[in-house]
């Protein structure tokens, strides 16, 4: 996408600050610090649900085998 | 196969994070869930090549990660010549079972590539250390730093995109933005 087809205001839209000395163009600090909450809250959202039970299951199943079986 | 008990507890104490992991890479809670369980029973037949006082978590998402990887190289590999479209269907149907207030940055997700969704998610929301993060993607610390930078502009771009839809940009802005989303 060249400059002329850029549109008014796209910069701010999506929340790309100017560019920075080095030529990469630096986010603005409050987009950045919004999409880390976001994904926090996303993953931590899975985090809380805990050990689904086919874990645990699995496990105790695995353990359970391991038990019977004759050590080699 | 005997598992010391104190390692097995902290397996199964890291399937939270795992599935966390595993949810945003793949977009979709049931492979994810075959995902992780195929990482513990893998875990599990290799506890012996894990060096006790190393990082268990980051061990086990090194694991996850490749599972991930081939099992994608895998199945692109299959539809390749069946659909033009693989692409989209291997990696996320957010739609189906993602909670509707993460939907949003579920779908923006699945638009980045793979190397850039892996490490900004383990540097982003894991937590994980740059130094960490590039250990389980086995590449330099600077290359996970530029793939987070990237990833974060790409998210940023994609997020307010939709924002930018509800206050209703005039028409031309929207052409480009519409050009831009796909």
């Amino acid at each position: 996408m060249n400059e002329k087809t850029k549109g008014p205001g796209s910069d701010m839209l999506s929340g790309v600050s100017r560019s920075t000395r080095d030529g990469s163009s630096a986010l603005d600090k409050e987009t950045q610090t919004k999409i880390g909450q976001q994904l926090r809250a996303m993953y931590d959202d899975v985090v809380r649900q805990g050990v689904p039970d086919r874990f645990a299951d699995l496990l105790k199943e695995l353990e359970r085998r391991e038990a019977e079986e004759p050590k080699s | 196969m005997t598992i010391d008990p104190a390692l097995r507890d902290a397996v199964l104490a890291a399937i939270p994070k795992l599935r966390a992991f595993a949810i945003s890479l793949s977009g979709n809670v049931d492979r994810a869930d075959d995902l992780v369980q195929e990482t513990m029973l893998r875990a599990l037949a290799n506890i012996h090549s894990f060096q006790p006082g190393t990082n268990l978590q980051a061990w086990l998402f090194t694991i996850l990660r490749n599972l991930f990887r081939s099992e994608y190289r895998k199945r692109k590999r299959e539809v390749e010549d069946v659909d033009g479209r693989h692409a989209d269907s291997l990696v996320s149907h957010p739609e189906q079972d993602s909670r509707l207030e993460f939907k949003e940055l579920r779908v923006a997700l699945g638009k980045l590539p793979q190397d850039q969704r892996e490490a900004l998610i383990l540097v982003g929301a894991s937590g994980f250390s740059y130094e960490e993060a590039a250990a389980i993607c086995e590449c330099a610390v600077g290359t996970i730093k530029s793939r987070v930078n990237r990833a974060r502009h790409r998210l940023a771009n994609e997020l307010s995109i939709e924002k930018a839809e509800d206050l209703g940009p005039d028409p031309a802005v929207r052409a480009v933005m519409a050009g831009k989303s796909r």
